[in-house]
């Protein structure tokens, strides 16, 4: 891994000028050529291999854990009566968090018109997906029969019984789910385009069945432009809501409770800025490998690495003051219960991971005030895997050191996690990164079509020397589309779409 | 092709329309706005992205999926609000036309309000967001006519670059203005590298045979499921139920009179250890423990016990904990769950006996007291919950109230009379 020294340096603002977001002299040829390479390539590079190959053996160990817990009952796991809960809703927030950064840059920055979303925001809604599949897997397995799952859903049965509408843990149910199905739709919807350029790209028989088949019969016909644009953008009005959302229902599984440390008001902000921070970190995680090993360094430029580590920054330091104003409010509530869980968090006997966790969220992420760090990609790597690693244990602290010591100090119990939990926490990486590896060899990792429209190709006013940003993209711009609208060229066609 | 009146091109296929390439979104868009001025209608352009400004000078009116969008969502608020107050909140009596696994009922948790707002705001937002978004998804797709199986364009060589970097105008030739000679002419005054001809392909792009076989064998195997549960559903079977996982209930055991390896008898039943006295096996007083005499129901209570007032007020207490719940605290058999069961007309709601009727009053001690220790119809035993000397105590309990509820003049003490009125 090459630090950025050697690269041309985008990081660097000129007033009045506009950064490069694509670096290489790229003409839409050449960057529909650079973006298909991983594709193209007669075969993956030998580290696809290598990382494939580790990452289908803990998938392996996942399922077999899986199956024995099946076959054997949640017993197998650590759990004992204080601690109903462990690694199991520990990993089930961890990867729905993860999840956030993906529909963050898609929709959120999309409606922010931050135009250097478009490279990255593909293979973040793909990491979205697995993120979420991960997520979903453990509530499931956690239910012990698993094939009563079902009962989760309000579908009429023969018992004649509904689920409790009032729970957080069904509401989280219909978030999660509305998240997936939305994630989904949101990343398959954006990736017709880049299906269809696939599809004509392809020289085989069955990759052009096969990617025809995907993209739909896609033209890239501006009658059909039009209303996918606007389908795009109402779906990123609608995610944006939702993403704030899942990780706010999310966090009532613990607030509307009323064990001390998880009954606050506080969680839903805390949360949904601790999913954004450990999801960005695992974007940076998969994009500093995967833009090396995939050529796509033009694309996912430095600037694009920056701009995430200054999210980290600011959301590091967001859920640093939400753990200063929990620490505050068990003080200054007067709450002897909350107090000692707080002081039992920093002293007791999960210090370790609480002091982990302080280290590798607060701490770490502050490197990122100075600009070198920032630019550095060993630096930079260093940082994210601390914060995969402290966000990891930012749910385990709060899940388990508030259920292990409550009220009562006769039913106390200390949880230590068995093999089988570990196991699978490990094994549901390789669940993650199984289907990452695939979708980067198989799927158009780069939103080409996106990514074209904020090249200075693209912009029709601008200067044809390169390096000057357009002033429009692929978004949504309600004062031209109101001139156009009630122009003559409106008037003037009565046919169109509608 | 709907242009009969139109000179045709000379030979070949049928003409489907014309096709023009450019190189820039630029000249698209100058090429756009002059086939636009030109009239024509039945045309489209086509571009790896979308291009700036391309809808203002094709003149294409904005699309009213917004509006269907707003549609599914209030549909879907609607759906969140109705469903909760239906499974969580409603009457089920109201509805008892329905059947039953459709039915929802007044879910009470904890003595929280049935149907409260602040508790089902989150699943009504995730519905108005999820039907919004699968309506702006198969809206669009459906506005589009996506998926397309086939497109004559598809099949143009050219073609291929438009997802990557060329820029098309395609004018079809069921436009009414659509004149072969003078469109190609139009086309090829717009400044664009190529202008071709594409030709209405008779034969639509086919599938391999062999995907179309595999989609087919895969389709009737995942039919097979729901057709053995429907079979399931609607056949009876004297087998019990197949257990992949079996649940703790149904575990391995050995019963009564099966054979056991294990022992040189081969009896899973063992008998009993030479010198060691059963559980239970020291009660020898049937009067006090089956309110037996001599095989006929006692119609005394055992000597050993004292019937005594306190000895009544014992049976009293004890009565009023395990018994009044169902027969009343009176004793004519309507306690408030049989109360409440009648109230909400529950199926197969067997009403308790009376104990101060005829029947009662005429049975034999010992009989009640084997009722009370063994149930009887749908009493469950309580034979194990109340020891027998507090038994005993609640059928002396019982006898009071019998006859305290058939009371005549008589019996009431003399010097009490003149209270009564």
């Amino acid at each position: 891994m090459a630090a950025a020294v050697g690269e041309v340096d985008n990081t660097i603002d000129i007033p009045g000028q506009r950064a490069a977001l694509i670096l290489g002299g790229h003409d839409f040829g050449s960057l529909t050529a650079a973006a298909c390479a991983p594709w193209e390539a007669p075969r993956p590079p030998r580290a696809w291999y290598v990382a494939f190959t580790i990452s289908v053996a803990l998938l392996a160990v996942l399922g077999a854990m899986i199956f024995y817990l099946v076959f054997n009952g949640v017993g197998v796991w650590g759990l004992n009566n204080p601690a109903g809960w462990g690694f199991d809703i520990t990993n089930f927030v961890f990867w729905v968090g993860i999840g956030h950064a993906g529909t963050l840059i898609s929709a959120i920055l999309f409606l922010f018109r931050q135009k250097w979303r478009t490279s990255i925001n593909r293979f973040a809604e793909a990491m979205t997906i697995f993120a979420v599949i991960c997520a979903g897997l453990f509530p499931g397995i956690h239910v012990g029969r698993i094939w009563l799952a079902y009962w989760l859903a309000p579908l009429p049965n023969q018992m004649g019984m509904w689920p409790n509408f009032r729970s957080p843990l069904l509401w989280d149910v219909f978030a999660v789910g509305t998240y997936a199905t939305v994630s989904l739709m949101f990343w398959y919807v954006g990736m017709i385009p880049d299906l269809a350029t696939f599809r004509d790209r392809a020289k085989t028989k069955w990759k052009q069945v096969i990617y025809g088949l995907l993209a739909l019969g896609w033209t890239g016909s501006s009658r059909n432009w039009h209303r996918f644009e606007r389908a795009y953008l109402i779906l990123a009005a609608l995610a944006t809501p939702l993403v704030l959302s899942v990780h706010s229902v999310v966090s009532f599984d613990f607030a509307v409770s009323v064990l001390p440390g998880w009954h606050t008001s506080i969680f839903p902000p805390y949360f949904v800025a601790g999913a954004i921070f450990g999801g960005f970190a695992m974007v940076l995680t998969l994009a500093i490998p995967a833009r090396a090993l995939f050529g796509l360094k033009d694309i996912i430029t430095p600037r694009h690495l920056e701009n995430c580590c200054k999210i980290l920054l600011l959301t590091g330091c967001m859920i640093g003051y939400a753990y200063l104003i929990e620490k505050f409010m068990a003080w200054y509530s007067g709450n002897s219960y909350e107090g000692f869980i707080f002081r039992a968090r920093a002293l007791g006997p999960y210090a370790w991971a609480y002091w982990t966790m302080i280290g590798c969220n607060v701490l770490a992420p502050q490197l990122f005030w100075f600009k070198w760090a920032r630019t550095n990609l060993v630096a930079m790597f260093l940082v994210v895997m601390a914060v995969n690693v402290g966000m990891w244990f930012e749910r385990f602290v709060i899940i388990v050191s508030s259920l292990s010591q409550d009220f009562l100090p006769s039913s106390w119990d200390i949880y230590h996690p068995s093999l089988v939990e570990i196991l699978t926490l490990a094994g549901s990486f390789g669940l993650f990164l199984a289907l990452f590896l695939l979708f980067c060899r198989f799927l158009p990792m780069i939103a080409m079509a996106e990514v074209k429209t904020v090249m200075p190709h693209a912009d029709l006013h601008a200067h044809p020397h390169a390096h000057v940003a357009p002033h429009r993209a692929f978004d949504y711009n309600p004062d031209e589309f109101d001139a156009g609208r009630g122009g003559a060229a409106a008037r003037r066609s009565p046919r169109g779409p509608s | 092709m709907k242009h009969g009146t139109k000179p045709r091109p000379p030979a070949g296929p049928e003409l489907h329309g014309l096709l023009a390439e450019f190189d820039s979104p630029g000249a698209l868009l100058t090429a756009a706005e002059r086939v636009r001025d030109a009239g024509y209608t039945k045309w489209d352009t086509h571009s790896p992205f979308p291009v700036h400004g391309i809808d203002e000078a094709m003149g294409i009116r904005r699309t009213r999926l917004p509006w269907l969008v707003f549609v599914f969502g209030v549909l879907g608020c609607v759906t969140g609000l109705a469903l909760q107050w239906w499974t969580n909140a409603s009457d089920s009596r109201e509805f008892s036309f329905l059947p039953a696994h459709l039915q929802g009922y007044a879910f009470e948790i904890g003595g929280k309000p049935l149907f409260s707002l602040p508790a089902n705001i989150p699943v009504i937002f995730e519905l108005t967001v999820l039907l919004a978004a699968l309506a702006t998804v198969i809206g669009m797709f459906a506005m589009n006519n996506l998926p397309r199986h086939h497109a004559p364009l598809l099949a143009q060589e050219r073609f291929k670059r438009a997802t990557t970097d060329r820029f098309f105008v395609f004018i079809t030739a069921a436009d009414p203005k659509f004149n072969a000679t003078r469109t190609h002419h139009l086309l090829s005054g717009l400044g664009g590298s190529a202008v071709e001809s594409v030709a209405a392909s008779s034969e639509p792009a086919h599938l391999p045979r062999s995907l179309i076989y595999a989609t087919t064998i895969v389709i009737c195997l995942l039919l097979l499921p729901p057709l053995f549960v429907a079979k399931a559903r609607f056949t009876k079977s004297a087998e019990p139920r197949i257990q992949l996982i079996r649940d703790m209930g149904n575990q391995e055991r050995y019963k009564t009179q099966q054979v056991h390896a294990l022992f040189v008898d081969n009896r899973a039943m063992r008998p009993q250890v030479p010198g060691t006295v059963a559980r239970g096996d020291l009660r020898d007083d049937a009067h006090y423990y089956e309110g037996k005499v001599s095989g006929d129901w006692a119609t005394t209570y055992p000597p050993q016990l004292e019937i005594s007032e306190s000895f009544v007020r014992r049976g009293q207490q004890r009565f009023n904990i395990y018994c009044a719940a169902c027969h009343g605290l009176g004793g004519a058999g309507d306690g408030i769950v049989s109360q409440r069961a009648l109230a909400r007309d529950t199926p197969g709601w067997t009403v308790p006996t009376s104990l101060v009727n005829q029947t009662v009053i005429e049975r034999p001690l010992g009989h009640i007291f084997n009722t009370i220790t063994n149930g009887i119809r749908t009493m469950p035993p309580y034979g194990d919950q109340i020891p027998e000397q507090d038994r005993w105590a609640i059928i002396a309990y019982v006898r009071a109230l019998e006859r305290s509820q058939n009371a005549h003049l008589e019996d009431v003490p003399v010097e009490l009379r003149p209270e009564l009125r």
